[in-house]
């Protein structure tokens, strides 16, 4: 792995700027995130596969697996916490997200699989994730809620529209050059386990 | 018993699951501190200092830690001379509706068959409920812990056959935590259970998420296996949240039952590094006592 940078960065993003990220380098946002979970990408899936618009285009913006927990003050929406859902379960949707959207990066936790790796690739997007679990920090980063669609799927999978300050720190887990950090991780501790760990422990 | 020392146990309980939610137990929070102090992969570290750091500011704004919080589960064990064992049921039910909307609580108990979330954390079963009763004891102990969805995509038992023996066990609670990868937000909380049945090994597993950091199991034995167990876990090199580096678990618990001749059962339940649980004891009285957080006691 090269060596580890860290950095800011605004929406729009440039394509340019997204396909200079490695794996390991640490972003912070600002700017527009947009959530959706399973039912979002699904319904966000059916909608461009019909040449339909989202509510909200997604080019060069940021595309967040995320539930928050929302309370309404004042007639107005306010996120009380919110954090990374295990990116996985989008596996499915979001080659064709990527393709069609042109969303620039999506931020999770867990991984995400080869199609989506091959989608960063072709197109010019990073997965990343955040720390999973840091969601009282995490609200301190969101500034405000500029709009909120979808709210049927129910509040945690509606689609959010947020602003925000230095969101992160985020780690390029899926770079623009096909390498996927968690393959890498995964295969070193696939060794450790078979010819360190296993063998100290007289296990076959 | 009169409705207002009713009333003031359920608001106690609530209490209890506005604690649980927002105020990570100090044994945690010391092994984040701790991990933190040891690491030096620097995206682990960075992660490491956002987490501490949230656990900072969901305690001082009383925010929930993490955006799941959990499906509520209650271990209660009640002396045979407590007045009020058959009051708790309702209570712990009507104070996790309570604590839903007040902490708030993300609603997360979804009907299997209707697909129906009735918004309030409560369903079939819901919250869960494990009962055990002492002799001798006029009180009753409720522990609340909240279980988050995504360390439980890879908990899982097997029978193994006696002659695999304690390897056996040790190379599937190796492969259960490397089948999980980052999913379950390492650093992870390891407990594992052995006994004669898969359903015996789980509860047991189960309930070992109860046990604080650092704490061994008494029988020396099954401590050692704690310790080669986290060792070899914290080889394996995932790290935080798949940062890789050397904290991949905070801490492996162990329990067992006697094994049947012909079986050995073993099963393995992981916590994400947001082990939110919170303890308090009732006294017959209706005086309640936060054993985990004695900070939240009146005068």
């Amino acid at each position: 792995m090269s060596v580890m940078a860290e950095y800011m960065m605004r929406t729009p993003l440039s394509e340019d700027d997204v396909r200079k990220l490695n794996i390991g380098d640490i972003v912070y946002i600002t700017g527009i995130v947009v959530t959706m979970r399973d039912t979002g990408h699904k319904r966000a899936v059916e909608l461009l596969s019909r040449g339909e618009k989202l509510p909200v285009d997604l080019k060069d913006l940021v595309l967040y697996h995320a539930g928050p927990i929302v309370r309404k003050v004042n007639d107005k929406w306010e996120v009380v916490v919110i954090g990374p859902t295990t990116s996985t379960r989008m596996e499915v949707y979001e080659p064709e997200v990527i393709e069609k959207t042109g969303v620039r990066m999506i931020i999770g936790k867990g991984g995400m699989g080869p199609k989506t790796a091959e989608a960063c690739r072709r197109y010019g997007t990073v997965y990343t994730v955040y720390p999973g679990g840091a969601a009282a920090l995490q609200a301190s980063q969101v500034k405000r809620v500029i709009d909120v669609y979808w709210l049927d799927l129910g509040v945690p999978d509606a689609m959010w529209i947020l602003e925000v300050e230095n969101l992160g720190p985020l780690t390029v887990v899926i770079d623009s050059k096909g390498r996927n950090l968690y393959d890498k991780i995964y295969e070193e501790a696939r060794k450790r386990i078979d010819y360190e760990i296993y063998p100290k422990l007289g296990i076959k | 018993m009169s409705e207002v020392l009713e009333g003031r146990l359920l608001e106690s309980v609530v209490r209890l699951i506005e604690i649980a939610a927002t105020d990570l137990p100090s044994d945690v929070e010391d092994a984040l501190v701790r991990a933190f102090s040891v690491e030096d992969n620097p995206s682990a570290k960075s992660f490491l200092k956002a987490m501490i750091d949230n656990v900072g500011i969901a305690r001082s704004k009383r925010l929930p830690i993490c955006q799941d919080t959990g499906i509520v589960m209650f271990y209660v064990t009640v002396g045979d001379k407590f007045p009020y064992t058959s009051l708790l049921p309702s209570i712990l039910s009507r104070a996790v509706v309570e604590a839903t909307r007040r902490v708030p609580l993300r609603p997360n108990t979804i009907d299997v068959f209707s697909g129906r979330n009735p918004g309030d954390n409560t369903g079939r079963y819901m919250p869960w409920v494990e009962w055990e009763f002492v002799e001798g004891l006029d009180t009753a102990d409720v522990t609340v812990l909240l279980k988050g969805g995504g360390s439980e995509i890879i908990g899982r038992a097997k029978t193994l056959i006696p002659a695999e023996g304690i390897k056996g066990v040790i190379k599937y609670v190796i492969e259960a935590v490397y089948d999980a990868g980052p999913q379950p937000c390492p650093p992870i909380i390891v407990s594992v259970g052995i006994g004669p049945t898969v359903s015996i090994a789980m509860k047991l597993a189960s309930k070992g998420l109860l046990r604080p950091i650092g704490i061994r199991h008494s029988n020396p034995d099954v401590a050692k296996l704690e310790e080669m167990l986290l060792e070899a876990i914290n080889s394996i090199g995932f790290g935080v949240h798949g940062m890789g580096g050397k904290v991949t678990a905070l801490d492996v618990h162990v329990d067992y039952a006697a094994r049947h001749p012909a079986s050995l059962s073993v099963a393995v339940v992981i916590n994400c590094w947001a082990a939110r649980r919170a303890s308090m004891r009732i006294y017959p009285d209706g005086r309640v006592e936060y054993i985990t957080h004695p900070k939240y006691n009146m005068g």
